[in-house]
């Protein structure tokens, strides 16, 4: 999985500013995409491009359990989030649904990687190349039972 | 094992469960609202593409729906959801559904507890975070996205990884000033907002014992604002009388073994506990109220499954009594049946006589939606329960997360303010 890095350098990155509360009528999935990341960043929905990353600090997601917050940067194409700790709705959220990936980086690692860096994810190695300067990162692995419902393609589809 | 580990090996099955166990609980209630309830049918409609039968509830008898984030429908999104609710709830067999306009109806929280929708021990969930406040009840209460949600409705069941627990004492009694919503702020301010995520957060203490059942509801509510899993009080005499005069029947205590495990203990003396704001932009953001006196604020918004239980609003009226607000202040209780009872004991009377206005329950402004916004650059002063950017309107709006004497202090002077130092 490769793609390129659209970085926050902040924490608690909450559900309010990923899909802010006037859009939690809205269940289109299009229409809310217009929409991701409003609260703190107006233009990222004409910069971002299918299979992105978005690299951010800890606790992303947190907030409001609303699913609307994954559904909109999973339609706008972002097919992982990488940060130092995850709040734990959006987590869930992410996996069960199969929106993308919520993938756990140690501080360092969150600050080696820059805006624009190139990234490949190699999910059985728990490994993330920097191919824009050759670094490579460890992720911390998902827990079995993540892991299962992601290979299964999300709660549904995961037989017990 | 402690009380949330109990309730979850006994709702998956198991003779005892410890943290990191991932188990598949059953659940016993499942409340939706008109913005989880539109999530679901969207799931529902697309698992229908996927050839996954959605025809069937696995238990609508568990199932209970509120309208409370907007409405009074805003605008006309809002009111086809608020339709598509109706014919859901129709569909399937929902009986209890809670529709504004026709008798109690109010925010999902407030209603789990006014209504006693779910008793001790149970397995709760809901399509909404603050879904941890009925953990005050002795139950083990969680939030939950569209797709979890509608995985509950179909199976009766979800997974959980077992959570650590943190064990919040408080001793003594909480001055005459200071609110459950001061002591919750200081916790938060003291663990930051991820500060128990993945975790659940047990009160327990004299402090605990003393306080209300509405009090207590305060504390598991913005045990979210922590990042916990699930906020949980043991059930005691007071909770059996408060669902008891609710209609509740059959309830059963179910207390942590006196060997139980907590990964982290945390004490308070309640003399200590001071009247505290959080200020914008994180719940986090703490301080006491007499630091801030120098603030001018633009509104005083009381409402909100944190800060409109009945008695936040007595505590507001209190203060309000032949006083005149000198800001903006709108007073929404959180159910009709607080509404009411308000009215009865004149609190509405008190709120309207000092220039405030009141309105419908709703979560409204709380989350930003509707009735009653933030312009650019306002100021609030509010009992709700988050004030990230953006969170009541305008993204440079300011919200101040504050008890209900606070707020109603404030009102009265338009500067943050201590009740304390009232004329």
């Amino acid at each position: 999985m490769k793609g390129n890095v659209i970085k926050y350098e902040r924490d608690n990155i909450d559900t309010d500013v990923i899909i802010p509360g006037p859009y939690l009528k809205i269940h289109d999935y299009i229409e809310l995409s217009k929409h991701a990341m409003e609260g703190i960043d107006p233009d990222f929905h004409s910069r971002v491009n299918e299979g992105d990353f978005i690299v951010a600090g800890k606790n992303f997601g947190c907030g409001s359990s609303r699913e609307h917050a994954p559904i909109a940067l999973s339609t706008c194409g972002i097919k992982a989030v990488l940060a130092v700790s995850f709040a734990r709705i959006f987590y869930r959220n992410s996996v069960d649904g199969a929106f993308l990936l919520p993938i756990e980086i140690d501080e360092k690692t969150y600050k080696s990687i820059s805006n624009d860096d190139k990234l490949e994810i190699n999910l059985e190695r728990n490994e993330i190349v920097n191919l824009s300067n050759n670094a490579i990162y460890s992720m911390k692995p998902f827990s079995e039972i993540i892991g299962k419902i992601i290979s299964a393609g999300g709660l549904f589809k995961y037989k017990k | 094992m402690n009380i949330t580990e109990k309730i979850l090996a006994r709702a998956s099955g198991k003779n005892s469960v410890a943290p990191d166990d991932v188990v598949f609980a059953k659940v016993d209630k499942v409340m939706l609202h008109d913005v989880s309830g539109p999530g679901v049918i969207k799931v529902f409609d697309k698992l229908n593409n996927q050839g996954i039968d959605t025809s069937k509830l696995h238990d609508p008898s568990k199932v209970w729906v509120a309208e409370d984030h907007f409405v009074p429908t805003a605008e006309k999104i809002s009111a086809e959801n608020i339709v598509k609710l109706s014919e859901f709830t129709k569909n399937y067999g929902i009986k209890k559904h809670f529709k504004y306009g026709m008798g109690q109806y109010g925010i999902c929280h407030t209603l789990s507890h006014e209504e006693a929708l779910v008793s001790p021990g149970e397995v709760y969930v809901g399509g909404d975070s603050h879904t941890n406040t009925t953990g005050a009840l002795g139950a083990f209460a969680c939030g939950l996205g569209h797709t979890d949600v509608a995985y509950v409705l179909l199976n009766g069941e979800i997974w959980f990884k077992v959570p650590e627990t943190f064990y919040f004492k408080l001793n003594g009694e909480l001055s005459e000033h200071v609110m459950a919503k001061d002591f919750i702020l200081k916790i938060i301010g003291d663990i930051g907002t991820d500060g128990a995520t993945y975790n659940t957060m047990q009160f327990g203490g004299s402090g605990i014992d003393r306080m209300s059942i509405e009090s207590r509801l305060t504390l598991t509510n913005m045990t979210t604002e922590a990042g916990a899993k699930n906020g949980i009080i043991e059930a005691d005499e007071k909770t059996i009388d408060y669902l008891h005069q609710r209609g509740a029947t059959n309830l059963k205590q179910i207390k942590s073994d006196e060997d139980a495990n907590y990964s982290k203990i945390f004490e308070y003396e309640a003399s200590e506990i001071e009247p505290t704001v959080a200020k914008p932009f994180s719940p986090e953001n703490i301080t006491v109220v007499r630091d801030l006196s120098s603030i001018e604020l633009d509104k005083a918004y009381i409402g909100s499954c944190t800060g409109a239980k009945y008695e936040d609003l007595l505590a507001a009226a209190k203060v309000l009594k032949g006083k005149q607000v000198k800001i903006r202040t709108e007073v929404l209780p959180a159910a009709i049946s607080i509404y009411k009872k308000a009215m009865q004991d004149g609190l509405l009377q008190i709120f309207i006589d000092a220039g405030a206005m009141v309105g419908p329950p709703t979560c409204g402004a709380c989350c930003g939606a509707h009735m009653g916004v933030l312009a650019k650059d306002e100021i609030c002063i509010s009992t709700t329960n988050r004030n990230f950017p953006g969170r009541m309107g305008h993204i440079d709006s300011q919200t101040y997360l504050a008890s209900p004497l606070v707020a109603a202090a404030s009102a009265i002077t338009g500067k943050i303010t201590d009740p304390r130092d009232l004329n």
